[in-house]
């Protein structure tokens, strides 16, 4: 797993208190990992504190899963 | 107009977590005052306070995960978890835990705070100047709003009746649970979960207080003497924090399904001062006007009191409200015991009303009058018993508690002994 995938992975664990196991590329974090509307807004800003992006709203909606926000990620930072 | 109960208690206090654990150490004379730990108080000029003792949940301390997630607690304030840990006390102390969804729909809550998420306001509104708007977390409105401490336990329980929160200062807890009890006596709700919850302990906070000049500061070499109703040397309120809740019940509810009664509220009273933001008339006019219309509902004498847990605040308003109290008892403040606990809990502003009406209800309940501790000079000419340093074995039926608050609001509780 990549880094990026690492430290995103570390994320989604502290602030959703979820098993390290639970976090798919295919988890959604509503669905899947217990988080509600407010803990996603959460989720985008810590990625954006973490990785020194800025991820506007209508991108941060396309972010549903893990595998979202290790693709988009990627590809910003 | 139906009879209001208590059947349920719940406490987090600077002296301990739960109801008994502070009422065994408030009848031994502790304090719950020491240096500040919250915040690091070098910039203020009170480095003294009396906190919630925080811990792994054994002797009596306070420990946040038996009450809340750590996912769960970073979005809400202090004030929100200890509201949450003191309600889910009462609650179980009641026995109420309806799963029908009638008892559902009649059971309410309405818990106060004086001023909420301060320091989540204060640190948020830091970290806003230091990384832009964009850093402001979601959770921050709604943990820091005097109100989601109600909508939190609503939540949590299932509660559908009435959802209210009262923000009246220190007069909080008292006006919630006088509030609350009007809403089951007109019907409004068979079950009301009340009280007062504070968390104002931050460098804001003090900061604030300092400069309304209401707070102590001479006695960091000695926090636990600090707080001093009526004492000569008294010289300002010792912040405190934390929350009081009760559960109230209508008479034949609480009845018919068995409920341990604690007691009644007989009556509630209010007033305005209409004199000034911070301070109370010299006449004491208001907290008289307040213990009278209290009585009045209750359909009592003054000389039907035998404790008064006075709001007694270690500043110079002591004076104001024991002349308005022997005004009011007249010969009879000979036979009564008013005492001030906040000598050793301090002042838990918006929480109180709440954790001092719970213990006019202990008081009834084991007839013991909490002491006023550090009181070494009482005021010369005082005609009624303040149990200056020790508490008092009594015949208590009848107990009236009073709360004022900031912008000169007043509250009066009057709980009596329920036979039976």
């Amino acid at each position: 797993m990549s880094d990026i995938a690492d430290r995103v992975k570390k994320i989604v664990v502290e602030h959703l208190s979820v098993d390290e196991d639970k976090v798919t590329e295919s988890a959604s974090f509503i669905d899947d990992l217990g988080a509600d509307s407010l803990d996603t807004v959460e989720l985008v800003m810590a990625f954006e504190e973490e990785f020194g992006i800025e991820i506007p709203d209508d991108a941060a909606e396309t972010i549903q899963t893990f595998g979202d926000a290790v693709k988009f990620i990627s590809e910003a930072a | 107009m139906r009879r209001v109960v208590v059947t349920g208690l719940g406490m987090i206090s600077p002296l301990a977590c739960g109801v008994e654990e502070t009422w065994s150490r408030l009848l031994d004379g502790e304090s719950g005052a020491g240096p500040i730990t919250r915040f690091d108080p070098e910039r203020v000029t009170t480095k003294y306070a009396c906190e919630v003792p925080l811990g792994d949940g054994t002797d009596g301390t306070f420990n946040p995960d038996d009450w809340m997630a750590p996912k769960e607690r970073r979005k809400v304030d202090d004030f929100i978890l200890f509201a949450i840990a003191a309600a889910d006390q009462a609650v179980q102390d009641a026995g109420w835990a309806p799963e029908d969804e009638e008892s559902l729909l009649r059971t309410g809550v309405m818990i106060g705070s004086g001023i909420g998420g301060l320091s989540s306001i204060a640190d948020t509104a830091i970290l806003m100047n230091e990384k832009g708007p964009r850093r402001v977390s979601p959770f921050f409105i709604p943990g820091s709003l005097i109100n989601l401490a109600s909508g939190q336990v609503s939540i949590r329980h299932g509660f559908k009746g009435p959802n209210h929160a009262v923000v009246t200062a220190c007069s909080t807890g008292a006006h919630a649970i006088g509030d609350a009890s009007r809403l089951i006596a007109f019907g409004d709700a068979d079950v009301m979960v009340a009280g007062g919850a504070e968390s104002a302990i931050c460098e804001l906070g003090i900061a604030g207080f300092n400069a309304c000049k209401a707070l102590s500061t001479k006695r960091a070499d000695d926090p636990k003497a600090a707080s001093r109703p009526w004492d000569s040397e008294r010289d300002g309120f010792v912040m405190g924090e934390g929350a009081g809740v009760v559960v109230l019940e209508e008479y034949e509810h609480a009845k018919a399904r068995g409920a341990k009664i604690y007691a009644e509220i007989l009556g509630y009273g209010m007033s305005g001062d209409a004199y000034h933001i911070t301070a109370p008339s010299e006449d004491g006019d208001g907290g008289f006007r307040s213990m009278k219309a209290a009585l009045a509902r209750a359909g009592l004498e003054p000389d039907a009191i035998d404790y008064i847990n006075a709001h007694g605040t270690s500043t110079m308003a002591d004076t104001i409200e024991m002349g308005a109290v022997e005004r009011l008892l007249g010969d009879a403040a000979g036979k009564a015991t008013m005492s001030s606990t906040k000598s050793s809990v301090g002042h838990l502003l918006g929480a109180a009303g709440a954790v001092e009406a719970i213990f006019s209800i202990l008081a009834i309940r084991d007839q013991v009058a909490p002491p006023t501790i550090n009181l070494d000079t009482p005021p010369e000419g005082a005609k009624i018993d303040l149990a200056p340093n020790g508490k008092r074995e009594r015949e208590i039926n009848v107990a009236l508690s009073n709360s004022f608050g900031f912008g000169g609001t007043n509250a009066t509780l009057v709980i009596g002994k329920v036979d039976g």
